[in-house]
């Protein structure tokens, strides 16, 4: 499991109670609720995951097999800013992977990592979309569409 | 209804708000108001024009005009010289032709859009503007005029095919859900939407919402279920917003919930979310990770009309299956059938994407030609470049060639290419792509995305990675491309699910029309497009450079040396083959051996 140990704070307890309440408790309703959580604490330490088994009453096994399937769902806090590379194929053809060499190389971490002042996450996803605009990478809520390796250091300026 | 003589359509799709779509439409609000407009023009948000490549879009109406590439700041000359003086902005209009007056546009001269009818016409979330169109008058017919058993049989001789990739006769399947007795049976609509490059189910649902809820409405009334579910990707947030801001009003107009229509039949939806899992598009999947589990397959029989959703008989089609069955209730079956080819109608929308003009979404009849969507709604390939494939099917299909261009493409077709129709990816490539690539591309895919619950997928696949990763690398041998391909058919004949069965099309389908570039890795430790990085160097000639410094200068990893004025080198231990040096070198005094 992670090796992040996190100590819950009592609100935090019970924010993750409600947030199960919400969805009546519901073991079918795991995956929601773990949207809902991820929503809310950023992302999902082991410690989340047992309280949330605890409430819907499942394994803290099956939370973990659920959490570390779909790839949504993290165990690493995310960056400040989140960047994310979109790998899709209309990207990749139009040279994702420069792009996402650049953004590892500058900022040092690999895919998955955050970097260690906190402020930069890096990420790869599976098409957004906006393949007229490709290769895309997304900062946060904000898109940045036809990214060439030039760019990058552009972009990561905007957050310095 | 105030009545407007001119209104302004500003496409809201996702590609459109990344380019600021958003800012355009408060800048024509403002601007109109500011000029006392608001009694006369209406700004309408709309789901996606298709033609992404060109976008923001910006579409005026009564007079047709068809505006490109909008930016906020083109809003006051739009409005100060269009709508108040009546001249069209010339440097925005997209088509030369168009400025004659003519009304031909290339990019949709060839289309007929019928699950896209709505897309880019009405205000995807307001209901008003999607019964204007005859929204809900086809649940309305089905519920006053059919039996489930007539509607379903309209469906089947419409020959509607699904849209999610196997191309299984949807009222087929509606008919074997139907008949299986139950106290609950459930209708899923599959928008998870896994294939990257294919976007067009995300294009409906934040386009035409309604669409889809109607047909969702219409398949219960057939098999006999009362509850909905939608499960979408929880990566398309503006979809989600829009289908919930859909079934509250629907709600609202009774058209969804109880007595729809005071015909007695209930029916009403609710949405589950994806959390990134491609295998996930298969049914049994689905359903699993619908009742919160992991989404793993299981084996079929039992099917979903079976025993579905919570054991339930559960019929579940894709987006744009949903989307094209209102209109076959009202139109007929015949009209439907008119359009395509033998066994495949209809139409069907493709996700154009990579290396090509016009990227964009286009719904052309079943039966037109690779060449007609490339080079004539397509545009022709990016930069004048040669055409070397299209690759349809995502990661479960394959290449189709120069030589595939005049095949008319539909479900049989291209899988006789030994590609497939998948939800309609199609990825243009030119002949700076490495085919062997492209191949270990999909695989790292579905290796990464194999639910690992069978044994040839999640090892398998792997090993085909590993192969491919060897070659690549130039480390291939002779032996490996034999093991490569009869492994690949080990993995197709053994796999339990679709994920696994297909994995291995892009490797088998490279290699039958590129097996020269397979040749070129592994013989002559060559990759001729000119991609795999282990396998070039770059030079500086000699006689060529002239010492300027701007390639040492740009060198991020400061491989390159040299006194001004004199030639430089390239360090090749140092190099990272970025191409930065190349394309700063006036002198084309750089290459790649």
């Amino acid at each position: 499991m992670s090796h992040i140990k996190v100590e819950l704070k009592q609100e935090q307890i019970t924010k993750l109670k409600e947030i199960c309440k919400s969805f009546d408790n519901e073991a079918g309703e795991l995956i929601n609720v773990l949207h809902k959580t991820q929503e809310t604490f950023g992302y999902l330490p082991a410690e989340v995951q047992e309280v949330i088994a605890r409430e819907l009453n499942v394994s803290v096994a099956k939370v973990y097999g659920v959490v570390t399937f779909y790839s949504f769902f993290t165990m690493i806090p995310k960056g400040k800013h989140p960047i994310s590379i979109c790998t899709g194929t209309a990207c990749y053809v139009r040279g994702a992977e420069k792009v996402l060499d650049e953004f590892k190389r500058i900022l040092d971490v690999k895919v998955g990592e955050t970097s260690p002042d906190g402020k930069f996450s890096l990420s790869c996803l599976r098409c957004v979309g906006a393949c007229g605009l490709a290769p895309v990478v997304s900062v946060g809520d904000k898109i940045y569409g036809r990214v060439s390796p030039d760019g990058v250091k552009d972009i990561l300026k905007e957050y310095e | 209804m105030a009545k407007y003589k001119m209104h302004l359509l500003v496409c809201g799709g996702t590609s459109c708000r990344a380019s600021a779509s958003d800012s355009i439409i408060e800048k024509f609000k403002s601007e109109i108001a500011a000029n006392g407009l608001e009694n006369d023009v209406q700004v309408i948000l709309t789901g996606c024009f298709g033609f992404c490549e060109n976008g923001p879009i910006v579409k005026v109406l009564p007079d047709n005009t068809f505006y490109t590439q909008v930016k906020p700041e083109d809003v006051t000359e739009i409005i100060a010289e269009h709508v108040i003086k009546g001249k069209k902005v010339n440097r925005l209009i997209y088509n030369p032709e168009q400025k004659k007056g003519s009304k031909s546009k290339g990019f949709y001269r060839k289309q007929i859009r019928i699950a896209l009818r709505n897309c880019g016409v009405i205000n995807p979330e307001n209901v008003d503007e999607y019964i204007a169109r005859d929204g809900y008058q086809a649940i309305g017919k089905v519920l006053k005029d059919y039996t489930p058993a007539q509607a379903i049989d309209i469906i089947k001789k419409s020959g509607l095919r699904g849209r999610g990739g196997g191309g299984f006769p949807t009222g087929l399947k509606w008919e074997i859900a139907s008949k299986n007795a139950a106290d609950q049976k459930y209708v899923v609509c599959n928008a998870d939407e896994g294939d990257p490059g294919a976007f067009m189910d995300r294009s409906v649902l934040e386009g035409d919402p309604h669409s889809v809820l109607e047909a969702m409405a219409i398949c219960g009334y057939c098999i006999g279920a009362t509850q909905g579910v939608i499960y979408i990707r929880a990566e398309y947030p503006l979809a989600i917003t829009r289908l919930k801001i859909a079934i509250n009003q629907a709600r609202e107009y009774g058209l969804l919930g109880k007595d729809i229509l005071g015909s007695g039949f209930d029916f009403d939806i609710t949405l589950r979310y994806g959390a990134g899992a491609f295998v996930c598009g298969e049914e049994t999947s689905l359903i699993h990770s619908m009742e919160g589990l992991r989404g793993e397959p299981t084996n079929k029989p039992p099917f979903p009309a079976e025993s579905g959703y919570l054991g339930k008989p559960t019929n579940v089609n894709n987006v744009e299956t949903f989307a094209s069955v209102p209109v076959i209730i009202l139109k007929g079956a015949d009209w439907f059938s008119s359009i395509g080819t033998e066994k495949s109608k209809g139409t069907k929308v493709f996700a154009l994407a990579g290396k090509i003009n016009n990227v964009g979404l286009i719904e052309v009849p079943m039966g037109t030609t690779l060449r007609e969507v490339i080079f004539e709604i397509g545009g022709g390939i990016k930069n004048g470049k040669k055409f070397k494939a299209a690759q349809t099917g995502g990661p479960s299909g394959g290449c189709l060639t120069e030589k595939h261009l005049d095949t008319p493409i539909d479900f049989d077709n291209l899988i006789a290419a030994g590609s497939m129709m998948g939800s309609g990816g199609m990825i243009v490539m030119d002949e700076d792509d490495c085919m062997v690539s492209i191949a270990k591309f999909f695989l790292d895919f579905t290796v990464e995305e194999s639910c690992g619950k069978c044994a040839p997928c999640r090892i398998g696949n792997k090993r085909l990675y590993e192969i491919l990763e060897r070659i690549t690398n130039g480390e291939g041998t002779m032996e490996e491309l034999e093991r490569l391909r009869n492994l690949s058919l080990v993995i197709k004949d053994t796999s339990l699910c679709g994920l696994g069965q297909t994995s291995p099309n892009p490797v088998l389908s490279t290699m039958d029309n590129f097996y020269h570039e397979y040749l070129a890795h592994v013989n002559d430790k060559k990759c001729p497009a000119g991609q795999c990085k282990s396998l070039m160097k770059y030079v500086i000639e000699p006689e060529a450079c002239v010492g300027c410094t701007a390639c040492a200068r740009n060198c991020p990893v400061n491989a390159i040396s040299g006194e001004r004025k004199k030639p430089h080198v390239i360090d090749t231990a140092i190099c990272i083959k970025c191409g930065a040096c190349i394309e700063k070198c006036k002198f084309n005094a750089i290459s790649i051996k």
